[in-house]
Order: C-alpha cells, then sequence, then structure tokens
C-alpha cells in the first residue's frame, strides 16, 4: 500500500488541475471533482494507516522492530558536492497522521462549501484552490527531503494567500492577502537559512539521513557534531515556524487572514496549514532534541504566545477572531510541547485540528445565519439552529479541555510532560499553560453566551443552515468529542494508542512513556471550573445589549483591545512620549536654564567689559567687525545652502569627482 | 591578445555611463547610463578572469552575478520612477528634489 | 595583428560609439535602441575573451529583457518620447570634465598596471561553466535568487498604486500645460511650489 502512498498527494493536484480545465461545465461546478478526489485520498490514507500504525502496534507489543517507514524517491537533478535533488516521499507515523487529519477535514471544507459559497462567482475557482491547497499540503508533509518540504510549504503559502483574498474587490481583503504572504515569507527566511545551514552541516538534503548522522553524533565527513552549528539552524526554522503558525512576535497575520470564507478559515488557518509549523519541529524532532538551546527557544515562544493570544481573544468583537486567536493560542500550546515531548506536541495537532475545525465551521454556519461576524449581532441562537448549536458545544467543550473530551487528553498532556521536563522552561509552560487553560473557558464561554444565549439581537430571522453545511460538523463532532481516547495515558494501553501509532523510534517510544497525573489534572479542570465561573458570573445576567462585559475589565481590556499597543508602540510610546514629553522638554529645559544662563551670563561679562572698552575704543571699529563677522556668515551660509541643491546628479558628480581625486592622491601617494 | 583593449574598452563604457549620469535629466536614460556602467563592469570581471584564469571562473561567476543585479536594479528602479511618475506627473530626475534647502 | 584583436577592435569602436550615442542622443527611444547595439557589442567582447555563456546570458538578459522593460517604462510613464532636448541643471560641461577624468584616470592605471599583460585566450563551453556554478557556486547563486524574488517584490510594492492615490493625470492634447498640473489627490508628495530664486530672497530679507 505504502507504494502507492504518492497518489494521496497527486489526487487533489490532478483534481485542481481538472477543476480550473472542465469545472465550469460540470453539473455543480466542479465541486464534485474535488469531493470525490479528496474522498478517496481520504479511503486511501484509512488503508495506509491501517497497515503503518499496525505495524508500528506489531513493534511496540512485542518490543522488537522498529518504526515503520517507507521512503522512495527519484533524482531530479545533480546540485553537486556529490549531492542531488531529490522528489522522495516518506511515509511514516507522523506523515500517516497528518493524512488523517488533512484529508478528513479537507473533505469536511470541501462538503461544507457547497452550501456556504452557493451561488459565488468564482465557485468553480475556489474549488480548485482549496483542492490545490491540500495537495500542497499533502506534499508538505509526505515530502523526505528539506527542499521538497520547502516547496510544499512555499505552495501552501500561495494558496493562503489566494484563498485569504478570494473576496478581492474588498480592499480590506487583498490587504490581508498581502500582510499574511508577506508576514509568513519573513519568517521562511530563517526556514531557508535553516535548510541551507543543515545541508552545510550534514551534505544533504534528505531527513532520514540527517536524522541518522546526528543520532550517531556525526555530520558531513564523519566529523563530530558540532551542536552549536545545529542549533543555529533549528533556531532558524523557528523563525520559520513562527512566521507560519503564527507565534509571537509574527502572529498578527491570522487573525487579519479570517478576511478569507470561513470554510477557508478552517482548513487553512485552524487545522492544517498553520500546524505546517508545528509538523516541521515534529518532523525534525530527533534534531531538536540533541540542541537544547532550540528547544528551550520553542518553550519560551510558545509559552508567550499562549498567553499572550488567549488574553487577546478574550476582547474581540468578531466571532471568527475569537477563534483566530485562540487557534494562536493553541498553537503555542503545540510549539511549547514540542519542547518537551513529541506525543505531546502532535497529539494536540492532532485533537485541535479536529475540534478547531468544527469550530470554525460552527461559526460560519452562525455568522450564515445572522448575517454578520459581529458578536453583538448575535445571541439566541440556540433555539433556531438546534444542530449547530449541539456541535458548536461539542467542540467548544473539546477547546476548554473538558474530560473525557478530545481537548482534554491532549492539553493534559502537555501539562504532565511539562511538570515532568521541570527547569525554567518546564516551569514556565506548566504555570502559563494551566493558566491559558482558564483563559481559553473563560473566552470560549464569552461566546457561547453572547451566540446563543438570551434573544437575537441581529437583524432579519436567522435559520438552521442546509443540510450540506450541517452534516459536515456532526461529521466533524464526533473525532472532536471521542478522538481524545486514542491516547488514554493507561499504560497498559499504550502499546495500541496514539503514541505507538506515530511514534518516531521505538527507543524514543519505550524511553517515553505517557504518563498520568491526577494532581494535574485536577488543578487545571479546577482551573478551569474557575473560568467557567467568572464567565458565568461575567456574562450570564448582564443584559446583553450593547454593553459587552469584556469591556468591564476596565483597563485592561483597553490593553487587549489595542493588542497590547504593539502597533502604536512607536507611534506614541517612542515619538509622543520619549521624544515629545521626555527628551525635547528636556532639551528645552536645559537650553533655557543651563545654556541660555551661561550665554547670558558670559553676555552680561561681555556687555561689562564692553562698556568698559567703549569709551576707549572707537565704537564703529568694533560695531564693524561685529556686524562684518555676522553679515558674513549669512553670506556664507547663503551661498553654501545652494550646495543642497536635492539635484541628485550634483551629488553623483561631487562624489565621482572626489574619487577621481583620491585615486590621483593614493596614486602619487604610491609613486613618490 | 593584449590585456589593454578589453580593459580600456570597459573603462571607456565607464566613463560614458558616467558622463550620461550626469548630464541626462530623463530618469530613464540615467538608467541606462547606470546600466552601461555595470555592463563596463562585467567586461573588467572577465577580462580580469581571463589574465589569472583561475579553475573556478569566479570572473565568470561574478558578471553573471551582476548581471542578475543590474537586472533586479532595473526593476526597482523602474519602479521608483513609475511612483515619482505618478506623483509629480515628470520623470525629470531634476524634479524629484524634495530634499533641496 | 591577430584576429581576436581585430575582432576586439572593431567590438570595441561600434560599442563606444553606439555608448556615445546612447548619452547623447536627443530622442530617448533612439538611446534605448542604441544601448542594444552597446550591450550586444559588450557580449561580443565575452565571446571574444572566451566567455561563451557569459556573452549569451548577456545578450538574453540585457538585450532581451532589460531594455524591453526600460522601453516599457518610457511606454507606461508617458514620457515625452520625442526628442527631450534640454540637458539638466548641471550643464555639459561639468559631467564631461568629471567623465572625462575619470577616463583619464582609468586609462593611466589600466596602461601602467596592464600594459604589457598578454591573455592566453581560452574557451570555456557553458557546460563547463555551469558544473561549477552549480557545484562551488551553489550556495552563492542561490542566495542570488532569493534577492531577484525580493527584488521583484520590492518592484510590486513600491509600483502599487495605494488606495486613496488619484489615476494617473491626462495629459490633455489642448493645454500642453495640463502634464505639469498636479494629480488630483497626490498630498503625500506634494508638488512643487513655484517659490522665489535665492537672490530674490536675499533682496527681500
Amino acid at each position: 500500500m505504502s507504494s502507492v502512498a504518492w497518489l494521496i498527494p497527486a489526487l487533489p493536484a490532478a483534481s485542481a488541475v481538472v477543476i480550473v480545465a472542465l469545472g465550469r461545465k460540470m453539473p455543480v461546478g466542479g465541486a464534485e471533482i474535488g469531493i470525490l478526489s479528496l474522498a478517496t485520498a481520504f479511503v486511501l490514507s484509512l488503508v495506509l494507516a491501517v497497515e503503518v500504525f499496525g505495524a508500528n502496534v506489531a513493534a511496540t507489543t512485542s518490543g522488537v522492530g522498529e518504526a515503520f517507514l517507507h521512503t522512495a524517491r527519484v533524482e531530479l537533478a545533480p546540485i553537486g558536492a556529490g549531492d542531488s535533488l531529490f522528489a522522495g516521499i516518506r511515509i511514516d507515523g507522523l506523515t500517516v497522521m497528518m493524512f488523517l487529519l488533512v484529508t478528513f477535514v479537507s473533505l469536511m471544507v470541501h462538503v461544507y462549501s457547497l452550501g456556504y459559497l452557493h451561488g459565488d462567482e468564482r465557485f468553480t475557482w475556489y474549488y480548485a484552490v482549496l483542492s490545490f491547497f491540500s495537495a500542497a499540503m499533502l506534499l508538505l508533509v509526505v515530502s523526505d527531503n528539506l527542499m521538497l518540504l520547502l516547496v510544499g510549504w512555499e505552495l501552501v503559502g500561495v494558496s493562503s494567500f489566494l484563498l485569504i483574498g478570494f473576496w478581492w474587490e474588498l480592499k480590506a481583503n487583498s490587504d490581508a492577502a498581502i500582510k499574511a504572504f508577506l508576514t509568513t515569507k519573513l519568517g521562511d527566511v530563517g526556514l531557508v537559512v535553516g535548510v541551507v545551514a543543515l545541508w552545510g552541516q550534514f551534505g544533504t538534503f534528505d531527513i532520514a539521513a540527517i536524522t541518522a548522522m546526528v543520532g550517531d553524533g556525526v555530520q558531513a565527513g564523519g566529523a563530530p557534531l558540532d551542536t552549536g552549528l545545529l542549533s543555529f539552524a533549528l533556531i532558524a526554522f523557528v523563525l520559520g515556524v513562527v512566521g507560519k503558525s503564527a507565534q509571537f512576535p509574527l502572529h498578527t497575520w491570522l487573525p487579519d487572514a479570517m478576511a478569507g470564507p470561513t470554510p477557508v478559515s478552517a482548513l487553512i488557518h485552524a487545522a492544517t496549514m498553520v500546524t505546517a509549523g508545528v509538523f516541521l519541529v515534529a518532523r525534525l524532532y530527533p534534531l531538536y532534541s540533541a540542541a537544547p538551546a532550540a528547544q528551550a527557544t520553542l518553550a519560551v515562544i510558545g509559552a508567550i504566545t499562549l498567553l499572550m493570544a488567549g488574553l487577546l481573544a478574550l476582547v474581540q468583537e468578531d466571532i471568527k477572531k475569537v477563534l483566530a486567536y485562540s487557534t494562536v493560542s493553541q498553537l503555542g500550546y503545540m510549539v511549547a510541547a514540542l519542547a518537551f515531548s513529541y506525543t505531546a506536541g502532535i497529539f494536540h495537532l492532532f485533537t485541535h485540528g479536529f475540534f478547531k475545525a468544527l469550530l470554525f465551521l460552527g461559526a460560519g454556519s452562525i455568522i450564515h445565519a445572522a448575517h454578520s461576524n459581529n458578536l453583538r449581532d448575535m445571541g439566541g441562537l440556540a433555539k433556531v439552529m438546534p444542530t449547530t448549536f449541539a456541535t458548536f458545544l461539542v467542540g467548544t467543550l473539546a477547546l476548554m479541555a473538558v474530560p473525557p473530551l478530545a481537548g482534554f487528553w491532549s492539553k493534559d498532556e502537555i501539562l504532565v510532560e511539562a511538570a515532568a521536563a521541570g527547569g525554567y522552561t518546564g516551569s514556565l509552560v506548566l504555570v502559563v499553560g494551566a493558566l491559558g487553560g482558564a483563559l481559553t473557558v473563560l473566552y470560549m464561554t464569552r461566546v457561547l453566551y453572547l451566540t446563543f444565549a438570551g434573544s437575537f439581537r441581529g437583524e432579519g430571522h436567522p435559520h438552521e443552515s442546509p443540510r450540506s453545511m450541517t452534516g459536515p460538523l456532526v461529521a466533524l463532532a464526533v473525532p472532536a468529542a471521542l478522538i481524545g481516547l486514542v491516547n488514554l495515558p493507561v499504560e497498559a494501553f499504550q502499546p495500541y494508542a496514539f503514541s505507538a501509532w506515530t511514534m518516531f523510534s521505538l527507543e524514543y517510544w519505550q524511553t517515553h512513556p505517557i504518563a498520568f497525573e491526577p494532581a494535574i489534572a485536577a488543578v487545571a479542570v479546577g482551573l478551569a471550573l474557575a473560568g467557567f465561573l467568572a464567565g458565568w458570573a461575567l456574562y450570564r445576567a448582564l443584559p446583553l445589549g450593547d454593553d459587552d462585559p469584556a469591556r468591564r475589565l476596565g483597563p485592561v481590556s483597553t490593553v487587549l483591545a489595542e493588542k497590547y499597543y504593539l502597533d502604536r508602540l512607536w507611534t506614541d510610546l517612542v515619538t509622543r512620549t520619549i521624544v515629545r514629553d521626555t527628551a525635547a522638554p528636556a532639551a528645552v529645559t536645559l537650553n533655557d536654564e543651563v545654556i541660555d544662563r551661561a550665554v547670558a551670563g558670559a553676555g552680561r561679562a561681555t556687555v561689562a567689559t564692553g562698556r568698559r572698552v567703549y569709551d576707549d575704543v572707537d565704537q564703529r571699529g568694533i560695531d564693524g567687525v561685529l556686524h562684518g563677522l555676522a553679515t558674513s556668515t549669512w553670506w556664507s551660509g547663503a551661498r553654501l545652502r545652494l550646495s543642497q541643491s536635492g539635484n541628485v546628479q550634483l551629488y553623483a558628480g561631487a562624489m565621482l569627482t572626489g574619487v577621481v581625486v583620491l585615486a590621483i592622491v593614493f596614486a602619487v601617494g604610491e609613486v613618490s | 591578445m593584449a590585456a589593454v583593449y578589453p580593459l580600456i574598452f570597459a573603462a571607456l563604457l565607464f566613463s560614458v555611463g558616467v558622463y550620461g549620469l550626469l548630464s541626462r535629466r530623463h530618469a530613464v536614460l540615467v538608467l541606462m547610463s547606470i546600466e552601461l556602467m555595470l555592463a563596463a563592469v562585467t567586461v573588467n570581471l572577465v577580462t580580469f578572469w581571463a589574465i589569472a584564469g583561475d579553475a573556478l571562473l569566479t570572473g565568470q561567476v561574478f558578471a553573471l552575478f551582476v548581471m542578475a543585479i543590474g537586472a533586479a536594479e532595473i526593476g526597482v528602479g523602474l519602479a521608483i520612477i513609475m511612483l515619482i511618475y505618478r506623483n509629480r506627473a515628470s520623470v525629470n530626475i531634476d524634479d524629484a528634489d524634495l530634499m533641496k534647502y | 595583428m591577430s584576429v581576436p584583436e581585430v575582432v576586439m577592435l572593431a567590438t570595441g569602436v561600434v560599442g563606444g560609439a553606439a555608448a556615445l550615442l546612447v548619452v547623447t542622443s536627443r530622442n530617448v527611444v533612439h538611446s534605448a535602441l542604441y544601448l542594444v547595439v552597446a550591450l550586444l557589442a559588450v557580449a561580443g567582447v565575452f565571446l571574444v575573451l572566451g566567455a561563451e555563456f557569459v556573452a549569451w546570458a548577456q545578450v538574453l538578459v540585457y538585450v532581451g529583457a532589460v531594455v524591453v522593460l526600460l522601453l516599457f517604462g518610457l511606454m507606461l510613464t508617458r514620457a515625452p518620447i520625442g526628442p527631450t532636448g534640454q540637458g539638466n541643471e548641471l550643464g555639459k560641461a561639468m559631467p564631461l570634465a568629471v567623465a572625462l577624468a575619470v577616463f583619464a584616470g582609468l586609462v593611466a592605471l589600466i596602461v601602467t598596471s596592464y600594459g604589457g599583460e598578454v591573455i592566453a585566450l581560452e574557451h570555456v563551453p557553458p557546460a563547463a561553466l555551469g558544473e561549477v556554478l552549480y557545484v562551488a557556486w551553489a550556495l552563492p547563486f542561490m542566495t542570488l535568487g532569493f534577492l531577484l524574488t525580493l527584488a521583484l517584490i520590492g518592484a510590486v510594492v513600491i509600483a502599487r498604486r495605494e488606495e486613496g492615490e488619484g489615476p494617473l493625470p491626462e495629459p490633455d492634447p489642448d493645454e500642453p500645460e495640463a502634464a505639469e498640473a498636479s494629480p488630483p489627490d497626490s498630498s503625500s508628495w506634494p508638488q512643487r511650489q513655484p517659490e522665489p530664486t535665492p537672490d530674490e530672497r536675499e533682496v527681500s530679507a
């Protein structure tokens, strides 16, 4: 089966081409081709999963053998130094897990969009790009070398750009697309640097070869491994992760990216593309475990991101932006988790993909009904949209990490691993992660109350969405609720569990068992309960009119609504406060008090002396000299000013003349 | 072949480029003059490679690099000229003198 | 005088003359066409020196792309394509003096340093250059590709019409001054105001 695994990315790619070519002539505008190809890819992924996961379970139960790994490649072009560019696939537990996630969510989004984009004039184009994105994402996860991975990485960036700006007639949308593209490109600079640095160190792009060399503690030419160089490359990769996975401080593009159609947000900006950074770290996990500096970077960035984004989610008025900041926060969890544990990070990636896609699609259904993104225009929707409400509730509970739903198991695992790791970074992630859990509950409680409770505050009569939209919601609610159970932290179950399916080496699996700490789980649940009670107290009884209690947090909410003033840092703090309010008055004081007085004193002394001399020296003479000096200064200044003509050619001429003169001077000096 | 021929040719191109750079007011012509100067530099690079004859073909490779830089410079330069034209309705380089006294 | 030297002299004379015409021609489009000749002459010099691939790259990149781009620039700015007439504020004497000084300095340097040097001509086939370029120079080469991408993005960003920026001023054939009038709302870059010459100011002061 793994020999035909290349079909899984190839099918959506072919479908994208076919949709562009024939889509307009098809009865449903090309959507059926996309759905068919993704459904086939999903079934293939399931078959592949049985084979790969089965092989891994066989290894863990018997304790012999190694993690499943199948690679195949074709040579594209020699690039010198004995290396070549290859197009290769790598099938292992991680790849298959991503296959399952991407094909399933993509299939659901394909179906859902039938209703959401019904009647859009660029319907066919939308499906073509959606299929293209799926193909690019599958290529990213299946590639066996860094170069091909980079290609997939950039292709998902391009399709994300196309889909964010899908309704480009609105300037804000095309601006958001450009912002997302350029911001992630900034991170990609780091990625390119990292790839080149790894190639320089190991002489190959092949991930398996690099991993093996790091395992043996050698680098290219058999020299001993230079950990500093490796850390440099891996931290450069972290920059790429920060861009793609919207980590602090490059997270700003993701909330803006909500300008795209909601199903796109569900697929690209919640479940798949933004997790590419997390996937990259997981793929290179053996390298990261050899570079503690890079791991600490991950932990700190993840911790900052998860707390900061969780707070920001609290004051957003756009339901999609709440979810976007929530995504940023959850990605922070994953990045931080990968500093300690491979399984914890990718398990959260896996569960989050399902329940966040569900939440976004639910939000899309709500927006479809309320005709507004704004939480103020919603309310009371539980009665009119029962299916959406039920599924959104499941997704919310999963995100809130309520046991036994998906989010609980994965988030708990992160906290346990952070506690086990200890040290500064472990403690940081543990504390921040637990607090972030309470924040998650708080902002999701707010969304629930503002959306579903009370009475409808918008205009028109909301109604339940069509079947094509509620169907995927129900289909996603099942894994969102239950998928966490695949990694139950019970020792006897572990050889058959998620951690065994996706292991990258048997030894790692054996030495890093999945544990369950009742104390940590209890604290996490307690904090979540506290968050819920706070949310309940804040949002339950208040009149659900214009008054959003999030605003009642006082100055805190103002800070959050201004996104920590990061945007205003320069305009306000630096230019106004420091320059205008501090530096400028200080300069004025200095000028008035010190210099002026000194000058005045000197002046008085001069005048006194002058008066004395006045009687003796011809007043005219002194006067004449002083006036002459002043006039000549003024006159020469007026002339010299003309040299600043603003004429660049004059400047260029002056520069070249200077060069010639200098050359002559040096030549003469050399000769003599 | 005597090395001075191509070198003198390059010097001529460069000086002509300098003259154009300083004397013409049409911004596109100024860009052309800069291209002439860059071409002179590539001629020099290739000539010095021919004199030294190193195995890595450094001069030729750098000539290619200079060409790529030149192409990039033309792209950005023309973009700037378009912007100036849009804002000032003129492509005369001495009209873009906002930095004057 | 050997054959390569004759060819070199011929291309040099043609190229130098064309370069002179580029900077002295009154018609901008003619300048661009003379630039083609000058750059083809440079390619000829490369061929004589044995750098075959560089010569063809010169033809492709400069003659094929850069000059076309320049012509597009001329077309899109709707600048006066005919004779441009007067030079700039610097006049001709100062540029000529600087250019001659540069030329004299360079020639003196070349003659003193390379006067007796003789080049042993050697032909490098493109394949040989390719092997070096993609092996020893692979990383600089990739960096260069990255730079070109950045330049592309930068050019797009710079030339992009921003929101609120006015449409292109339409030159009115009846009123020649219309082309000089300010676009509707180019407030970000104010037009030059007519201002007193320094002498007038001096008098008024």
